[in-house]
């Protein structure tokens, strides 16, 4: 079998727009986190990542680069995958940890506290949260009354006529409403424990929602800042980097 | 002093500087390379495009030019002066007090000289704390609970050594501790930056005040919680406040948020010099309202009275500063330099 490498690398990619960094729920692509990409004629596929400091989190480069080997993994054609990270403060345990397939508490023994899966969870649900304050605060906007959206069923959100704006917001929270809302639940809109929503306390919920967002943007803000001026990609970081991430808009 | 278009003076404590070394010759290694890159990676960012220093002078500007930037171009009457050891990243530590003492040494009364303590350096660590607070007679400390120290990535203000020190501080009338709960330089979990530990000693220690710098950002929800529970505790904007240039629509939620949980007297400002210098810093935060839109949603307001109040009085209500009779001080002792 010969591989159309164009075709592959584009494949890669496209798996890979589906890796978020967890704090900031954006594509690892978007935060151009990936920094080389090579598709070998074996279908072997070899990645290449930096993040914006030397001190991020280890436990999040583990976990960024584990959905990585995952998502590209899962390619039909493709045999072996490598991810390597570069120039971070725990670059070579990461990339062994990585190499041997270990877990991160196998990576990391005594230093690490928690493994990846109670991290993943919690990301999930910020994730979930700031997506659903996004698309709930799109919807209150266009007029939707408080009663009908807490009430409202997830095909009748999927009916609901909410602009070109709207639909990439309500494509990204239905991609995370299951984080919360368990099988058996119909609703569109729950809250992280799965219980319905209230008309009468809507606000202050948003309001509550709403600074799970400011911690995401901050660190959006300045992950995508240091990013440029660390690797100094556009001559010097700009204002373009936090322009892009103006709040509650769709990436 | 920043005086007002109406020429109302507003007096200025800057509640968050530093006077630090990172010049080649005190790096021990690639850690101490990689710390600095990261604090000038958060001055470019935030910083105005015609107030980005050169690299050189950002490793290692001395203490001449901390007192150009501070009280000859900038606004501060006063700054308070923190310690950052990172003996394991310095050969000479980042920013240590005796390094800190030249900067007092050069401004009697206009330097507020913070001392540091790390529960990890056990008995030893008590005795130099007391030698430390009658020598500087220092009346706050700056925490750093995220540095590493041997093989340890951090401690936390529960640990029961954490508690004897903070109980020998007490003792010692150290009363302010400011502790460096904010962004990135992380270790390998992100508990070490954790605002929970707060909780508990805020409780336990009621005669000591927390100053939470940079409001426990990226953690703003928790932290709000947090010190809206406790009396004690206050949030230093240090961090927070650049956003206002680059990101004002954003510095807008944070400071709204704040003034909702923890009200006007509760907030401290600080430029975290030199990762920012304070003139543009209070020109612009004296310059900035909250949209009405913002006002009406959270029923909080960035007020000319709030503005002093986080500018300076808070911090003089902390460290017993009597605002009159020090600016009096001030006026006396540089009119002295003039005249000499």
């Amino acid at each position: 079998m010969t591989l159309d490498h164009t075709k592959c690398e584009a494949a890669v990619r496209r798996a890979l727009d589906r890796v978020t960094d967890p704090e900031l729920d954006e594509p690892v692509t978007d935060l151009r986190f990936i920094e080389r990409l090579t598709v070998g004629h074996d279908g072997s596929v070899s990645i290449g990542f930096r993040l914006p400091t030397y001190w991020c989190a280890a436990n999040f480069a583990f976990l960024m680069a584990d959905d990585m080997r995952r998502e590209v993994g899962e390619l039909p054609w493709v045999r072996k995958v490598q991810v390597t990270l570069g120039e971070h403060m725990y670059a070579d345990k990461i990339n062994h940890g990585l190499e041997h397939g270990l877990s991160f508490q196998a990576t990391f023994g005594d230093e690490a506290s928690a493994e990846l899966d109670d991290l993943r969870r919690t990301f999930l649900v910020k994730a979930f949260q700031r997506r659903q304050e996004s698309l709930l605060r799109h919807l209150t906007t266009l007029g939707y009354k408080p009663a009908t959206i807490v009430s409202m069923t997830l095909p009748q959100l999927q009916a609901l006529p909410i602009g070109p704006e709207g639909g990439p917001l309500r494509q990204r929270y239905v991609d995370r409403r299951e984080v919360c809302a368990g099988p058996d639940t119909t609703l569109a809109f729950v809250d992280t424990h799965c219980s319905p929503l209230s008309a009468d306390t809507l606000l202050a919920y948003l309001q509550a929602l709403g600074r799970v967002t400011i911690n995401a943007e901050f660190n959006g803000a300045l992950c995508r800042g240091l990013l440029a001026a660390r690797f100094n990609e556009d001559g010097e970081p700009s204002l373009y980097d936090f322009a892009r991430m103006a709040p509650g808009k769709a990436v | 002093m920043y005086r007002t278009k109406s020429g109302e003076e507003i007096f200025i404590i800057d509640g968050h500087t530093h006077n630090w070394n990172a010049a080649k010759d005190n790096i021990k290694n690639i850690h101490g390379q990689q710390f600095i890159d990261c604090f000038y990676g958060y001055h470019t960012v935030l910083s105005p495009k015609d107030q980005v220093w050169p690299k050189e002078k950002f490793d290692h500007y001395g203490t001449e030019q901390m007192y150009q930037d501070l009280f000859v171009d900038g606004p501060d009457d006063m700054a308070i002066l923190q310690c950052t050891y990172l003996t394991d990243f310095y050969k000479n530590g980042f920013n240590t007090i005796e390094q800190n003492a030249e900067m007092k040494n050069r401004a009697p009364d206009r330097i507020i000289l913070n001392g540091a303590f790390d529960p990890r350096d056990g008995e030893a660590g008590l005795d130099a704390l007391e030698a430390m607070a009658a020598k500087y007679k220092i009346k706050g400390v700056k925490l750093y609970t995220a540095e590493w120290r041997g093989d340890s990535r951090g401690y936390k203000l529960t640990d029961p050594w954490a508690y004897r020190y903070l109980e020998k501080a007490q003792k010692l009338g150290i009363k302010n501790i400011h502790v460096h709960k904010g962004p990135t330089i992380i270790p390998l979990d992100r508990d070490a930056f954790d605002v929970a530990d707060i909780d508990h000693v805020a409780t336990d220690f009621q005669g000591l005040n927390f100053i939470v710098e940079h409001c426990g950002l990226p953690r703003l929800d928790d932290f709000c919680w947090i010190a809206v529970q406790e009396t004690n505790v206050y949030g230093g904007l240090a961090v927070a406040l650049p956003f206002i240039h680059a990101r004002r629509d954003y510095f807008t939620n944070v400071i709204s948020e704040l003034l909702f949980w923890l009200g006007e007297d509760k907030l401290l400002f600080g430029s975290d010099y030199g990762i920012w210098t304070p003139r543009w810093l209070v020109e612009q935060f004296m310059a900035f309202e909250l949209p009405d839109e913002v006002k009406q949603a959270k029923g909080v307001d960035l007020t000319l009275q709030a503005k002093k109040k986080i500018l300076g009085l808070n911090a003089a209500r902390l460290y017993d500063i009597d605002v009159d009779a020090q600016k009096q001080k001030i006026a006396a002792s540089s009119s002295e330099k003039v005249a000499a």
